[in-house]
């Protein structure tokens, strides 16, 4: 590949160029506006800016804004100054302007598209996906395969029933108060005195307090994290559950959701996308292995050793939403929720299966998850979901 | 009076190392551009990379104060910003009404300076000298303080209802740290400049041990370093940091140990300086210790 710069020969000037590097770097979805580019250029009058390792050094120092951008900084800038940007840059653009295309109307473009996925799929893969689909009743689905075979979780959930499960989702968020709060604010009856208010009363009284206004605690949201297992088993209630977390995601900004089966994946930044069809593309590109095998204290184990680690604190109430159905021996579930239970969070299991007790398998993960469990609960329905309401507010 | 920065990039990187700082390329351009332009710096990483430690000799390098702001969950305007002393604006209106003051004049007067707690915000801004502000785990406060802190960074001037506005007599730098527990907002992100701390490479490493326990020997030197670097690489709960490091060392100097793997029961012991849990120190047991120690040197 050659490593000349493309614009040499009629150069518009450095402004232009990097003008052009920021527009380069806003289409790799680098937040930066146009306060970022002058920066920029300043950054780069005091540093030999002729000097690529040093240009480089600045304008990541400006440009990149959190870890993940300083990691993907230097590929950025390479493609862009190294002239191995054309291609790459192309790619991303189409794959915008088609996505726009297919949010613009809902139901038009759903349908070509869904039919175009159709061909790709083996036809075994399509009439599985109804059946289960229409199952409403609890029923033990077993898997233990590790399904690679990638499910279009489109054809599962409905932008519709996500609107639905945003409404319920919001009010179990609210539902779910924290007490324990250390900021007070003035209240008219409160544990602590407001001195701040005391003694400019107290003007009025020659200095004798007299009136002692008050401080509270007051109540605050919770972070809410979701675990929602996707493994074969689960198939029958994914669209419950799926719709749910698209729901709660969209509708509350602190929350947090993962999938898992075999693997464990973070979907909370797929699914703050501002449409919800495109929210659901990017999701089912991350649900690989879908309906395949499950593995719930490992992929419980790992939560707490990775993610949880960063998001999870004393202010959150973890939710696992599965059937319970585990591939490992059930002292592992324990141990894994243990180490969840030390982050300080409030573990909250819905199953969606009612009948499980007379079933061994199931009967012996969930009696050694029980212990560490704050409220474990039935649900398979948006509505049985609703009904939760009252007991969330009671942990 | 605070030292001016130096003109080049390499410059500040070699005065922070002559002050026992080995700062990575990507940490000594951030620095000198935030210096530079006057904006504040983010630092980001995992706990123990020495994020503070950056703050620590940025104020020995300018020799100038270093005003701390520790974040926490629930850190609010009180105890951030300002307060009034309670206790001594109550004696004074005593005082006065004994006195014959009349209310106008007392009200203006509890209201006055004088009886003003000044907090690390509030503090950094009136110095004379432009100080080091350093806003430590900025990601533990919660999102209204945020907010209220990027006002603060971007007009550096805070108002007291009472007293009215009070503007910056000089442009503190500001060095934020975060151990990324909650996401920052992009608000907060796009007004600072940013550098992503790792923990250090061996030969910064062994440059930072070399620069503040210059008694160690080369040779345990080295070993000391790479058994911390493939400590770090097994699975534990918290990872030793720098800091860890540096006491492991010192442990070492002062138990006179020339030899990491000589003697498996001094190092077992010496462990209690870089595992802080119990199931780190479990999960290191002596065989795995002398492994790793076998390996670093």
């Amino acid at each position: 590949m050659s490593r000349i710069t493309r614009f040499a020969a009629r150069d518009p000037g450095p402004a232009a160029r990097i003008s052009g590097f920021m527009a380069h770097l806003r289409d790799n979805g680098l937040k930066l506006g146009v306060h970022e580019t002058a920066t920029a250029m300043r950054a780069l009058s005091m540093v030999e800016a002729a000097d690529p390792p040093e240009a480089r050094l600045a304008l990541k120092a400006v440009c990149a804004g959190s870890a993940d951008e300083a990691a993907r900084f230097d590929d950025l800038f390479d493609a862009y100054w190294r002239n191995d940007g054309r291609v790459r840059q192309k790619v991303v653009r189409e794959e915008a302007a088609t996505e726009r295309q297919h949010t613009r109307s809902s139901q038009t473009a759903e349908e070509p598209q869904s039919a175009r996925r159709g061909t790709t799929q083996s036809p075994e893969d399509g009439r599985d996906d109804g059946e289960n689909a229409t199952d409403g009743t609890a029923r033990l689905i077993a898997s233990r395969a590790r399904n690679l075979m990638t499910k279009d979780l489109r054809e599962l959930v409905s932008p519709q029933e996500i609107a639905a499960a945003e409404t319920v989702a919001r009010r179990l968020a609210a539902a779910i108060r924290d007490r324990r709060s250390r900021r007070r604010r003035a209240a008219r009856k409160g544990e602590v005195i407001d001195f701040r208010r005391t003694v400019r009363l107290s003007l009025a009284t020659g200095g004798e307090p007299l009136a002692l206004p008050r401080r509270q605690r007051p109540e605050r949201a919770v972070r809410l994290t979701v675990l929602c297992d996707v493994s074969g088993s689960m198939t029958a209630y994914a669209r419950v559950f799926l719709a749910f977390v698209a729901g709660l995601i969209r509708g509350e900004r602190t929350a947090d959701a993962y999938l898992f089966h075999t693997k464990l994946v973070r979907i909370t930044e797929a699914l703050r996308d501002d449409d919800p069809l495109r929210a659901l593309n990017r999701l089912t590109l991350m649900a690989e292995g879908f309906g395949g095998g499950s593995k719930i204290a490992a992929n419980l184990d790992r939560f707490a050793h990775t993610y949880a680690r960063q998001f999870v604190n004393g202010r959150s109430v973890v939710v696992v939403l599965s059937d319970g159905y585990d591939t490992d021996p059930p002292e592992l579930m324990g141990q894994a929720l243990q180490g969840l239970k030390r982050r300080g969070c409030r573990i909250v299991w819905l199953n969606p299966l009612a009948g499980w007790k007379g079933y061994e398998p199931i009967a012996r993960g969930m009696a050694a998850a029980r212990p560490h469990l704050d409220l474990f609960a039935p649900a398979n329905t948006l509505a049985s979901l609703a009904a939760l309401e009252s007991e969330l507010a009671r942990i | 009076m605070s030292n001016p920065t130096p003109n080049d990039w390499r410059a500040l990187g070699e005065s922070f190392a002559d002050k026992g700082y080995i700062a990575s390329p990507d940490l000594a351009m951030a620095l000198f551009i935030a210096l530079k332009l006057g904006r504040p710096l983010l630092l980001e990483g995992a706990a123990g990379v020495g994020k503070t430690e950056v703050a620590r000799t940025l104020a020995l390098v300018k020799d100038t104060r270093l005003i701390r702001l520790q974040c926490y969950e629930g850190l609010d305007a009180a105890h951030a910003i300002y307060e009034w002393n309670y206790q001594r604006q109550l004696l004074a209106i005593r005082a006065a009404a004994e006195g014959g003051e009349t209310g106008r004049s007392v009200e203006q007067r509890i209201f006055s300076e004088e009886f003003l707690l000044q907090r690390p915000l509030l503090e950094a801004i009136r110095q004379e000298t432009p100080p080091v502000l350093l806003i430590d785990e900025i990601d533990r406060a919660d999102e209204e303080f945020e907010a209220y802190l990027l006002e603060v960074l971007s007009d550096f001037q805070i108002t007291v209802p009472e007293l009215g506005t009070i503007t910056a007599r000089s442009i503190p730098h500001v060095i934020l740290t975060s151990n990324g527990t909650r996401d920052l907002s992009d608000a907060l992100r796009r007004r600072c400049l940013y550098a992503h701390v790792d923990f250090p490479s061996r030969e910064s490493e062994l440059r930072i041990l070399a620069a503040r326990h210059p008694e160690v020997e080369p040779a345990l030197a080295r070993q000391i370093v790479g058994f911390v670097q493939s400590l770090r690489k097994e699975d534990l709960e918290k990872t030793p940091g720098v800091a860890e490091m540096l006491d492991f060392a010192a442990a070492l100097a002062g138990l006179g140990i020339n030899d990491l793997s000589a003697d498996p029961a001094v190092l077992q012991a010496t462990l209690a300086t870089l595992l802080k849990t119990q199931v780190d120190r479990a999960s290191v047991p002596t065989e795995v210790a002398q492994r790793l120690a076998g390996k670093a040197s």
